[in-house]
C-alpha cells in the first residue's frame, strides 16, 4: 500500500541549531499520525518540509508518492495546511476567507461543502463577520475549513489546540475523527500529551529527534518499570520525600497524585513506615498504569536514546 | 498557606459597551494559597487578571490586591505584585543579568540587593554559565524557569502567572511546579491560569469561570466529589461552556 506520507533520514539546519535530526517515519494513508512533544522539538520545521515550504539538508521525503524536491507542484494541490498561527485574512469575512482559499485551489465552496458541513456549520451564522474579529475557537474552525475546501487527500494541522481550552479541544478531536470517514489522511502536532490517545499512531519528538514511533496504547506498554501512583494531602512533602527514599528512581507529580518508579519491582512495604517517619501519614499507594507522558518523561532521562530503527509498530 | 485574604474581590463588574466581561465576581484568595484560574477561551479571565494586577479600572464593585484598592491605588497594586505570561516575559535582545537588573530597577530594588538576589538566583536555577548570555539564546524551558524567578524577584505578596507552561516540555513543566510550591511556601500567593487540566490539581483551590461568571469555586478534591468526577478535566467539561453556546443543527448550504 502506498503510504501518505515516507520520509527518510531527514535533517533539517539553521545556522547552528540541528533543528531535525535523522528524522524517519511513514505515515499510512487514512491514519491520523501525532507529532507530540513540546516547542522547539522541530514539529513545526517538520511539517514546512512535508508541505514543500522548506527543503530538507539532507534526507529523502515522499509525500503521495509525490518527491518533495521534485513533485512539489503537483503536491501541493493535494495538501491542505493548517499552520500554528492564525493563517486566514484578518480584513476579510468568514465567507469571504473561505470563498478566497477556494478559488485559490480552482474549486468552489459548493463543489465540496460536504466535507466542512459539519465544522463550518459552528461559524456560518457569523459568516458576515471579519476573521479578525472571531474568538479563538471559531477561529480555529475556520482555519480548518480553509484547509479543507478543495478536499486534500493529506491535512497537516501544527498544533491546532494549542491554547485553546480543555472543552474546545474535546470538539476539536471529535471533528477529527469525522474526517477520517472521508479518507482523508491527517499529521498532527501537540504539545498536550493527552492528546496522543486520540491518534492511531504517534511519534514523540524531542530536540529534533524521534524518541519512538507506535500506536499510542503501545507507547504506554514500552515503559520499562512497574509505576505506582501515591496521594496524600501534604503533595509537595509527598514528593520531596519519595524522592529522597533510597529506593527511588524517578518520583514526578501527576495530576493530584505522584507517580513513582522503585529500583526493585517488588514493592517495599519500608516505604510506609519512612514516609510516616517524615511526617507524612495516609498515604496511599496503587500500582498504575503508565501513560503516554510517563512514558516521554522516561524517555527524556535517557539523554542517549538511539536513533530509531524502522518504524516500529505499524498499523495493519 | 494561612486565612488572610490578600485578594478580596466583591460584586466586581466590567464592562466593555454593552458588554459584560466580568459579572458580579466575588471571592478571596489566602496568603501563600496556590489558586488556579480556570475557564474556557473567552471567559472573562484575562479581565479579571487586568483588574487584580491594576491595568484595568473595575466598572463597579470593590476589589482589594494587597491591601489596597485597585480603583484608587493601581499604582500601590503594581508595586506589590508578580507578573508573568507566556508569550511575553523577559526581553530577548538583553542577557540573562541585564534583564535581572532592569526588572529589579522597576522595583525600585536597590543595586546592592539585586546583585545580591542575581547570585542567588543563578546559582540555585544552576544557571550561572548563562548569566551573560541572550535570552534570546537559551531553550525555552529556562527561559520560562528565569521569567518566574524574576517576576517574584522582589519578592511580591502576589504573583500573576497566566498560562505559564505552554508549550513547555514535560520535565520542565514540573519543574516549574516545584518553584510554584516553593514560592508559595515562602507565603508568596500564586494566581495562576493553565489549559493543562492535571495542573488544575496541583493548586490549593481552583475557581472555573463561564461567560463572564465564576461558576465553581473549591479545592479540587471537593469539585470532584461534588461533580463526581475522576478528575478536574471532567469537571471543567461539565461546567465550563454553558448548553447551547452552538448553533444547534447544521445549516443548510449557502
Amino acid at each position: 500500500m502506498q503510504k501518505a506520507v515516507e520520509s527518510s533520514g531527514i535533517y533539517k539546519i539553521f545556522g547552528e541549531t540541528e533543528a531535525l535530526k535523522n528524522i524517519s517515519f511513514s505515515v499510512n494513508e487514512s491514519e491520523i499520525f501525532g507529532f507530540i512533544g513540546p516547542d522547539g522539538a522541530g514539529k513545526t520545521t517538520l511539517f514546512r518540509i512535508i508541505t514543500t515550504l522548506l527543503l530538507p539538508d539532507e534526507g529523502k521525503m515522499t509525500v503521495m508518492g509525490l518527491d518533495c524536491r521534485t513533485g512539489f507542484k503537483e503536491l501541493r494541490k493535494n495538501i491542505g495546511y493548517m499552520p500554528g498561527r492564525f493563517s486566514l485574512y484578518h480584513d476579510l469575512s468568514v465567507e469571504e476567507n473561505l470563498n478566497f482559499y477556494a478559488t485559490v485551489f480552482g474549486t468552489t465552496v459548493e463543489e465540496n461543502y460536504d466535507l466542512i458541513s459539519d465544522i463550518y456549520s459552528h461559524i456560518e451564522p457569523f459568516k458576515k463577520r471579519l476573521a479578525g474579529k472571531l474568538s479563538g475557537g471559531m477561529k480555529q474552525k475556520l482555519a480548518l475549513s480553509c484547509a479543507l475546501i478543495h478536499k486534500p487527500g493529506l491535512l497537516i494541522l501544527d498544533e491546532p489546540t494549542t491554547g485553546v481550552d480543555a472543552v474546545s479541544r474535546l470538539e476539536f478531536w471529535e471533528m477529527l475523527k469525522k474526517l477520517r470517514q472521508h479518507n482523508i489522511t491527517i499529521v498532527v502536532s501537540t504539545p498536550y500529551m493527552d492528546e496522543a490517545m486520540r491518534c492511531d499512531r504517534v511519534a514523540l519528538i524531542q530536540e529534533g529527534h524521534i524518541l519512538s514511533i507506535n500506536q499510542p496504547e503501545k507507547i504506554r506498554e514500552e515503559f520499562s518499570r512497574k509505576l505506582f501512583s501515591a496521594k496524600a494531602v501534604e503533595k509537595y512533602k509527598l514528593i520531596n520525600a519519595l524522592r529522597n527514599f533510597p529506593g527511588t528512581v524517578t518520583a514526578y507529580p501527576f495530576g493530584d497524585s505522584v507517580h513513582v518508579t522503585f529500583r526493585s519491582d517488588e514493592f517495599d512495604n519500608s516505604l510506609y513506615e519512612y514516609l510516616n517517619g517524615m511526617g507524612i501519614s495516609n498515604v496511599e499507594i496503587n500500582e498504575t498504569r503508565a501513560g503516554i507522558e510517563d512514558r516521554f518523561l522516561e524517555l527524556m532521562e535517557t539523554p542517549d536514546t538511539p536513533p530509531l530503527k524502522g518504524d516500529g509498530g505499524m498499523l495493519k | 498557606m494561612t486565612e488572610k485574604a490578600v485578594i478580596s474581590v466583591r460584586n466586581l463588574v466590567k464592562k466593555f459597551g454593552s458588554f459584560t466581561a466580568n459579572d458580579n465576581l466575588s471571592f478571596e484568595v489566602y496568603e501563600g494559597e496556590i489558586f488556579g484560574f480556570l475557564g474556557a477561551n473567552g471567559a472573562g479571565k484575562t479581565t479579571a487578571i487586568r483588574i487584580l494586577s491594576g491595568l484595568s479600572e473595575p466598572t463597579s464593585g470593590e476589589v482589594i490586591v494587597a491591601g489596597f484598592n485597585a480603583k484608587k491605588q493601581p499604582e500601590q497594586i503594581k508595586k506589590n505584585i508578580g507578573y508573568m505570561c507566556q508569550k511575553f516575559s523577559l526581553y530577548a535582545d538583553l542577557t540573562v543579568k541585564e534583564n535581572i537588573m532592569l526588572y529589579g530597577g522597576i522595583y525600585g530594588m536597590r543595586k546592592t540587593l539585586i546583585r545580591e538576589r542575581t547570585d542567588l538566583l543563578l546559582d540555585k536555577l544552576n544557571f550561572r554559565e548563562y548569566g551573560d548570555r541572550l535570552i534570546s539564546d537559551l531553550p525555552l524551558g529556562l527561559r520560562q524557569k528565569l521569567a518566574f524567578s524574576v517576576a517574584v524577584l522582589h519578592e511580591p505578596k502576589i504573583v500573576f502567572l497566566d498560562e505559564p507552561t505552554g508549550g513547555v516540555d514535560p520535565i520542565t513543566r514540573r519543574q516549574f511546579w516545584e518553584m510554584i510550591y516553593e514560592a508559595a511556601g515562602r507565603g508568596i500567593t500564586v494566581f495562576v491560569t493553565t489549559h493543562y487540566m492535571d495542573e488544575a490539581e496541583y493548586c490549593d483551590r481552583v475557581s472555573i469561570m463561564s461567560e463572564g461568571r465564576i461558576v465553581a469555586i473549591d479545592t479540587p478534591a471537593e469539585l470532584k466529589k461534588q461533580y463526581s468526577a475522576g478528575s478536574v478535566e471532567e469537571v471543567f467539561v461539565k461546567i465550563a461552556r454553558p448548553e447551547g453556546t452552538h448553533p444547534p443543527s447544521p445549516l443548510s448550504a449557502s
